[in-house]
């Protein structure tokens, strides 16, 4: 059971557009800046990366209730790159699962948050995960699970572009083909770089969208960044009956902070307190 | 539990593996919410025939075990229970960490059937022997671990294991396991069976080996030493009362298991006896080796896993209760 009591704002929230998410997100990445930094370091590369996705998704797209977070018919969301929790626990808060104050505990002992979310501890989270490779066939199930109730529910996976060479990624995306589950969308947030330097250098995965769509799979590209292009992505799903949906998004390691900005060394990391201000300035202007 | 509306007489005449498919097929009828994973072995599993009663309810991921184990956690999360079935080797090692990741440590109501453990696939070699699994899955936290001996046992175990909360591990032989019982008794999850009572030597085993340390039992009363039997069908959450009352009652114990003796039944029992009731315990098991090929008996044989053995080893705990030797 979580150990948070649950705040439940926001139940009828008003969709935001884009231009309000867009502003949204970059909040949403100074807070998640000021949470690494109460915490001395996190996964900054990645969650600020992911950041504009995430908020669409969850100020426009998901059908959730923060008040109900339970509710049968809801559409479900995966970090399957549970590493970018530093970027999604912000983002629940601020829909309103639980109290923003709450984030100062970020990696402390007894929180409910650390590195990688624990669906058990935080309201709002439908999976624990943190190990790369797993999201896809657990969404996989689930997909499968609602489809047999009849739920329109959609269930939403996000990893990360080198999450995609764990075998078991390949393992789902094959079996979603063969189930044509329509309702499971991947999100591949494709910042061209892992933990070792950049994608194409520790392992290529080009050709990414050949490789999809000769799984089965429909293919969208878009910029990541974006608000337009995500919205247009996440919306009128799946792009073909009876084919699982695959979104690609060209992002950026770091977007918000101009000085790490495409550097693979920012996978994890703390950001000095100018470094810090300047994405002050950046993200949300003024000090 | 409430009380049994399934015949048991059904599954006397069966082979355990014949059981648990039976058993599938029974509790599909009574909970709608069970749904079968396989992973293009429900043939040898015996899940077709639930898949054939429930083709909506299963679904086959092919030889993909991994993705299996994780998308059963995702049927958990919206309220299925998934039956996993597969090879016992395939679950806990090859899928070990989505067993441990996807399933214990978010504690979903998942059950994992594995079948063909220990050696019954004794001529398959190692790469098919399932010797370790039970080591592996005790490591994990909020993981029950299951074994039923024979095909009614399988029956209830089954049963049980379908309305028991959370993640379980359920390890079958393949064998034509002879009845050891009969079929009016009460099975419950955690709770030990006293087959034999004896007050000179507890032996305790679960699975096929359990007709050995019975067979143990009949040898050594002859020699007019008398041996308690206890079926340890589960090894986790294991029965201390019953360990303690045995290292209480008759001051030695042997443990005997289809699976290497590190980290199995025998050392789940020594951590009960070292932490409140000190004995000489001999653990029957396989000796930190790969087993090689051969027909399952003669694979037995081999690797002492026989009654003969348990019997030399029960007169050797009884010399070391008597402080004869140390």
């Amino acid at each position: 059971m979580p150990i948070i009591k649950i705040w439940g704002g926001y139940s009828k929230l008003k969709k935001l557009n884009s231009r309000e998410l867009a502003k949204k997100a970059n909040e949403l990445r100074l807070i998640s800046l000021e949470m690494i930094d109460k915490a001395s370091g996190g996964h900054i590369g990645g969650s600020l990366s992911a950041m504009d996705i995430i908020t669409a998704l969850y100020f426009n797209i998901l059908n959730i209730d923060p008040k109900n977070p339970k509710k049968k018919n809801r559409d479900r969301f995966i970090l399957s790159a549970g590493h970018k929790a530093a970027g999604y626990i912000p983002v629940l808060a601020e829909r309103g699962f639980f109290s923003k104050k709450l984030l100062a505990t970020f990696n402390k002992l007894d929180s409910p948050f650390g590195m990688h979310p624990d669906m058990n501890k935080i309201p709002g989270c439908e999976m624990s995960t943190g190990s790369l490779g797993h999201g896809l066939a657990v969404g996989l199930g689930m997909a499968l699970a609602l489809r047999m109730d009849n739920y329109n529910s959609r269930v939403f996976v996000l990893m990360g572009d080198g999450e995609i060479e764990e075998g078991t990624v390949w393992e789902a995306a094959m079996g979603a083909a063969h189930y044509s589950t329509d309702n499971l969308i991947a999100i591949v947030d494709y910042n061209k770089c892992s933990m070792d330097g950049p994608i194409n250098q520790v392992l290529n995965i080009e050709p990414i969208e050949e490789k999809w769509r000769s799984f089965g799979w429909e293919i969208r590209r878009i910029n990541g960044h974006n608000m337009d292009e995500i919205l247009t992505a996440l919306s009128n799903l799946p792009k073909e009956k009876g084919k699982p949906t695959v979104i690609i998004a060209d992002t950026i390691k770091g977007k918000g902070v101009p000085s790490i900005e495409g550097d693979y060394h920012w996978h994890y990391g703390l950001l000095s307190d100018e470094q810090l201000l300047d994405a002050r300035r950046k993200l949300v202007g003024g000090e | 539990m409430g009380k049994s509306t399934t015949s048991m007489k059904d599954f006397e005449d069966i082979s355990l593996r014949d059981a648990f498919g039976k058993a599938l097929v029974l509790m599909g009828e009574k909970v709608p919410e069970l749904v079968l994973l396989g992973a293009d072995s429900l043939g040898s599993t015996r899940g077709a025939a639930f898949a054939k009663r429930f083709p909506q309810r299963t679904f086959n991921f092919g030889i993909a075990e991994q993705e299996m184990v994780a998308a059963a956690a995702g049927f958990a999360t919206c309220g299925k229970i998934p039956i996993v079935t597969a090879y016992g080797f395939l679950i806990s090692m090859r899928a070990c960490e989505q067993v441990r990741t996807d399933i214990c440590y978010p504690n979903l109501n998942v059950k994992l059937m594995a079948t063909h453990t220990g050696l019954s696939m004794a001529t398959g070699g190692t790469t098919h022997h399932c010797t370790e699994d039970i080591a592996i899955m005790r490591s994990f936290a909020n993981l029950t671990i299951v074994a039923p001996s024979d095909a009614v046992e399988t029956a209830k175990a089954v049963k049980s294991v379908i309305y028991y909360p959370g993640p379980v591990y359920l390890r079958m032989g393949r064998g034509e396991i002879p009845k050891i019982y009969s079929r009016d008794y009460k099975f419950e999850i955690g709770k030990s069976i006293l087959l034999r009572e004896g007050n000179d030597i507890t032996i305790m085993a679960f699975g096929i080996m359990l007709i050995e340390a019975l067979k143990a039992a009949e040898i050594l009363a002859k020699e007019n030493i008398q041996a308690r039997v206890i079926n340890m069908h589960t090894i986790k959450p294991i029965d201390k009362d019953a360990i303690i009352n045995a290292a209480s009652e008759t001051g030695a114990i042997v443990t005997a298991e289809e699976h290497t003796i590190y980290g199995g039944l025998g050392e789940a029992v020594a951590g009960v006896t070292s932490a409140f009731y000190s004995v000489p315990l001999i653990r029957i098991g396989i000796q930190d080796t790969f087993c090689g090929i051969g027909p399952e008996d003669g694979l037995r044989k081999k690797l002492g896993l026989t009654a003969q053995n348990i019997v030399k080893a029960s007169k050797k705990a009884i010399l070391m209760k008597n402080k004869e030797i140390i």
